[in-house]
């Protein structure tokens, strides 16, 4: 499905991200961890087209995807959610997660315009559609609130709705658990198992370790822009160089 | 009475082709956060464009919408100037209009001249309230609350209208669900060619336009979007017809040459009454 060969990129002369080569199968749950400042979002802003490669390149489903627009990316099924809120804050929750929706159904924006006729029962498709996803993100009650009125917590949730609107080929989440209560966490853990479960190719970025030892069949673990380890929750977190990393040198050497 | 219901109605007609400029203003804003200083020459020019195309004997109708359709066209390639290039900031992007703007001053003189030209219009007038009305003038304000209920159905409505509105809202959020931020600018600049070449085509066959007509059209235009904090066509259309109304009770019980003037003062007035609106929306 994602195939990351050797990229780099960095900035003035620190790099972010270097000679990152992933391959992330179809229909994969593929967690990455590392500590602050490894590259892990910019890794995600590398494959959803928000920043470009120096080297290396970048391929969906055999396609090359690294010079294209985010926008191109988007409509070819990349979907993100980043931590912070990146929603329409004028428009209700509804109108929100039906953009997701509408940028992936239809084809031409003007053509797309022109087709009155249809446009009503497609309008109504679209918006069964959007209260379907509000529904899956426990939202629905509040879909013709304004998006701004949410707190942080559920506006993350109003985001994993948008992208499961456009019905992603593969979903990046950014840290989804930061900032939820633990009964947050278990409902996110539960979402993310379903998607997963029914044929979406997931890579999870997360703080919380346990988070994704427990959902993810595979680990991807950065470090200062490298990847120093990818296999299963044990073989990475048993791995001396990951020990190393999160406990930092010096740690390291005191525990000798 | 009929000379109050005289200035009233023609105060009218002219505010609905403020009104247009300054969606045309509101549109392009929304989008790229650019304010469009060649709007004002849109309208003259198709005004110009309406009076060539029916002088050569096309049909009413025909003339007038070839003259807005390419007033469209010259949008768009102005919004390809202006926005064009991918990462150009609103600033930059302002003064390359201002540009424009001097340029097709230039291209208008040469093309048609320096002295004002008025194409033919709706001929006729009819008597409202004991006053003797030109029907021109009605049309103008009908034709201006059609063109706003099709905005309000095209944004409320359509995958366009809403991508425009996203657009607008988080750019960033758009480009994340496959919106082409881009051609969403472009569109709003084609639509505010149409717009502008739409108040030109209506408002030219009762105020004569020359090529010095703009800055005041502009004027006029942007004080009524500055009325709908750039932001709301709604009250943009409000802006303009007041601001339309009040020039000319000034013009009829005062002096005619008060009118731009009247206009600079209101916007001077609106803006600074509502200068912390502006600064929260810049904050967003």
């Amino acid at each position: 499905m994602l195939t990351i060969d050797r990229v780099s990129r960095h900035y003035g002369g620190v790099y972010a991200n270097r000679d990152v080569t992933l391959r992330v199968a179809d229909g994969e749950l593929r967690g990455i961890i590392g500590p602050n400042g490894a590259g892990k979002s910019t890794l995600f802003n590398l494959i959803a087209g928000h920043t470009r490669p120096d080297a290396g390149s970048i391929s969906l489903a055999g396609q090359r995807i690294d010079r294209l627009p985010a926008h191109s990316r988007a409509r070819l099924g990349v979907a993100i959610v980043f931590q912070g809120a990146r929603l329409f804050p004028g428009m209700s929750l509804l109108e929100n997660v039906m953009v997701g929706a509408h940028s992936r159904t239809r084809a031409g924006v003007l053509a797309a315009a022109l087709r009155t006729p249809y446009q009503r029962r497609e309008e109504r498709e679209t918006q069964a559609l959007a209260a379907d996803c509000l529904e899956r993100v426990g939202l629905l009650s509040w879909a013709a609130r304004p998006a701004d009125s949410l707190p942080l917590g559920q506006q993350r949730r109003l985001q994993v709705a948008r992208a499961l609107a456009g019905r992603p080929r593969l979903l990046l989440l950014d840290e989804p658990a930061s900032g939820l209560r633990s009964e947050e966490r278990s409902q996110l853990a539960e979402l993310i198992t379903e998607l997963h479960r029914t044929g979406t190719t997931i890579l999870l970025v997360e703080h919380d370790v346990g988070m994704v030892t427990s959902l993810a069949q595979q680990i991807a673990v950065l470090d200062l822009g490298r990847v120093i380890a990818d296999g299963t929750p044990d073989e990475v977190t048993s791995d001396p160089a990951v020990v190393k990393a999160y406990l930092g040198t010096g740690a390291h050497h005191a525990a000798r | 009475m009929n000379e109050l219901v005289g200035y009233l109605v023609s105060g009218v007609a002219l505010g609905s082709s403020f009104a247009l400029i300054g969606s045309g203003f509101v549109v392009v804003h929304r989008v790229t956060r650019v304010v469009n200083f060649a709007q004002g020459s849109l309208a003259v020019l198709g005004g110009m464009l309406s009076a060539s195309l029916l002088g050569g004997r096309l049909p009413h109708g025909v003339g007038e919408l070839v003259a807005v359709v390419v007033c469209g066209a010259v949008g768009l390639l102005m919004g390809i100037l202006a926005v064009g290039r991918r990462g150009t900031p609103p600033l930059i992007s302002l003064i390359v209009t201002l540009g424009i703007s001097l340029l097709a001053s230039a291209a208008i003189i040469w093309l048609w001249g320096q002295d004002p030209v008025s194409p033919p219009g709706l001929s006729g007038s009819m008597t409202i309230l004991g006053a003797s009305v030109e029907r021109q003038r009605l049309l103008v304000l009908v034709a201006t609350l059609l063109t706003f209920a099709a905005l309000a159905l095209v944004f409320s409505r359509s995958y366009l209208g809403k991508a425009l509105t996203a657009s607008a809202s988080n750019p960033f959020a758009a480009r994340m669900v496959g919106i082409d931020v881009r051609r969403m600018g472009l569109v709003a600049f084609a639509l505010a060619g149409v717009l502008g070449g739409l108040a030109g085509v209506l408002v030219a066959p009762t105020n004569a336009l020359s090529f010095s007509s703009d800055l005041p059209l502009a004027l006029s235009g942007f004080a009524a979007a500055v009325f709908g904090g750039l932001t709301s066509p709604l009250r943009t259309l409000v802006g303009g017809l007041c601001l339309g109304v009040a020039g000319q009770l000034t013009a009829g019980y005062l002096n005619g040459s008060y009118q731009t003037e009247v206009a600079l003062l209101l916007m001077l007035v609106i803006m600074i009454a509502r200068s912390k609106s502006f600064v929260a929306e810049e904050a967003k």
